[in-house]
């Protein structure tokens, strides 16, 4: 069996085709981080040069300088690591009890015809308006901002988990069945197993949901995070501490994403041997 | 040979309710399996063949009639029946020794003693080196191997086989035919076998049962008698008489191509 992780040439002309592709890779990725380096650089030297107001849109410099102070202040790692842990807080939470009532609506099909309409218009409706409902309810703190986060995450994650259960393939169910397997054996053998890739997809979708949960969260609350050091520059007007915690953020959420990615991998052994 | 009777059908009938109307499946079937017989069912497609096997496994219950298993009516999936699909179905995120088992699982008998039947079993079969694959790893005649071992793995009496090598391309499907009926025939189990091939199930099987148009009912039954050196489907495809068989057993079939 051929692995993908250690590739030996056959031939000459089979190493050869190996060479091309991994050039064109490198390539790829070399062409990737140019532009990024370009674009700091224009960005650099358009606000020295004066054609844009480095007030406005700030400047590389600015933001590293910002860097430095934040960290110097001590207050930097406070407001990542509550972010961070907020958004993990809510997109693990989000993932479970979203898995748990797909498990509920799958094994009964009438709660899931009940629930049905009441899913279908939650999921349209935009969560983050509920925003002042749920500070009002559970107090401006870091409980509303997860609740937030899980918020955004948990009705997508109960469609599109169910969804995946309701895929599992009838003969597989059928099998079981043979066998003379409980309902309780058919959801561990089968349909928790044969589900876990859409779980992940759905872990993945949820790094970025509980992202907007959490951001939002932070704005309307406003004590600490990210999302508070943005709503915070914004207000006074400091836009390198805007875009400062917008650097941060995407580093961050960047981070998690691989994270899930990596993962994905693992849980998925039996995928990557083909 | 006086045999007993490990499968019975009396009077069976079965019908499907919808919302648009009910579907009469099933009509008024009787017939027995004695044990160790190879039983082919041919009969057009879509005419409840698979339905018989879904009464015989325990799946569903007839709407009139009774099923018999070892004499005694079934209520529902038992060990004592083995069913095995049309496509392997293994799991692709168990190994091949884990999808074995999976039948030992749901009963709750994975010991030392199970496992070490299943591994010979795997050894025999030639499927011993696999054992620690993943199903995406095997080609399809190996997996539909696999898929009989599972289904052997629980030792059921009876073996219900589902146009199990309809997934399979042509030059696989005769030789894991070969190969399968040679596993059934030694291990001793009693088998029953629905296909639309009219050459598989003659080369398989003691006797044919040919069914009707839906509703399904017994049309005839034909008792295979070959003559031929090896009592394999590969060189029972070569005697004399099989051509005959095929050219009753089509006419009865009644194909007409819309």
């Amino acid at each position: 069996m051929f692995n993908r992780n250690k590739i030996s040439a056959a031939s000459k002309e089979h190493a050869m085709y190996i060479a091309k592709i991994k050039r064109r890779k490198l390539f790829i990725r070399l062409t990737q981080i140019s532009v990024l380096i370009l674009f700091i650089i224009l960005w650099e030297l358009a606000a020295r040069f004066k054609i844009i107001d480095a007030f406005i849109t700030s400047q590389p410099t600015r933001i590293v300088d910002t860097l430095v102070n934040l960290h110097e202040e001590g207050t930097l790692w406070m407001h990542i690591s509550i972010s961070i842990i907020e958004t993990i807080i809510g997109f693990v939470l989000g993932t479970a009890l979203g898995t748990a009532i797909a498990i509920v609506l799958w094994w009964s099909d009438f709660i899931a015809k009940v629930a049905d309409p009441y899913l279908v218009v939650l999921n349209s409706l935009p969560k983050v308006a509920l925003g002042p409902i749920i500070i009002v309810w559970i107090g401006a703190g870091p409980f509303a901002i997860i609740t937030m986060a899980l918020l955004v995450s948990l009705i997508v994650t109960i469609i599109t988990v169910l969804n995946g259960f309701l895929e599992v393939s009838p003969d597989k169910i059928k099998l079981l069945q043979t066998f003379g397997a409980t309902k309780l054996q058919i959801l561990k053998k089968v349909i928790l197993p044969a589900s876990i890739p859409t779980i992940i997809s759905a872990l993945k979708i949820n790094v970025g949901m509980s992202w907007v949960g959490v951001i939002v969260g932070e704005f309307l609350v406003s004590k600490a995070g990210l999302g508070h050091l943005i709503v915070y520059g914004g207000q006074v007007f400091k836009l390198d501490l805007v875009m400062t915690s917008v650097f941060i953020l995407s580093i961050a959420a960047a981070l998690m994403y691989q994270f899930t990615a990596w993962l994905e991998k693992k849980l998925i052994k039996w995928q990557n041997l083909r | 040979m006086n045999r007993k009777e490990v499968v019975s059908l009396k009077n069976v009938s079965l019908k499907y309710y919808s919302l648009e109307g009910e579907t009469h499946a099933v009509n008024d079937i009787s017939f027995s399996v004695k044990e160790g017989e190879f039983i082919g069912i041919v009969g057009p497609s879509g005419c409840g063949k698979t339905t018989i096997l879904s009464l015989i496994a325990g799946l569903i219950k007839p709407t009139k009639g009774e099923v018999l298993v070892d004499g005694k009516s079934v209520e529902g999936p038992s060990t004592d029946v083995g069913y095995m699909l049309q496509q392997d179905h293994l799991f692709e995120w168990r190994t091949i020794s884990q999808n074995v088992l999976l039948g030992l699982e749901i009963h709750g008998k994975v010991n030392q003693e199970s496992k070490a039947k299943v591994e010979r079993l795997l050894e025999t079969y030639g499927l011993g080196e696999f054992k620690n694959h993943y199903p995406d790893q095997l080609s399809g005649g190996m997996r539909q191997r696999a898929a009989l071992i599972r289904t052997l793995a629980i030792d059921p009496k009876i073996l219900l086989l589902d146009e199990p090598f309809s997934a399979l391309d042509y030059q696989t499907r005769l030789a894991i035919s070969d190969e399968v009926s040679t596993i059934i025939r030694k291990e001793g189990k009693t088998a029953l076998l629905v296909t639309h091939d009219i050459s598989e199930a003659i080369s398989m099987s003691d006797k044919v049962i040919v069914l009707s148009k839906r509703p399904a009912s017994i049309k005839s039954i034909h008792e295979i008698k070959l003559t031929c050196e090896k009592d394999n489907p590969i060189s029972r495809r070569q005697a004399p008489e099989f051509r005959e068989y095929f050219n009753t057993i089509w006419k009865e079939l009644d194909v007409h191509v819309q």
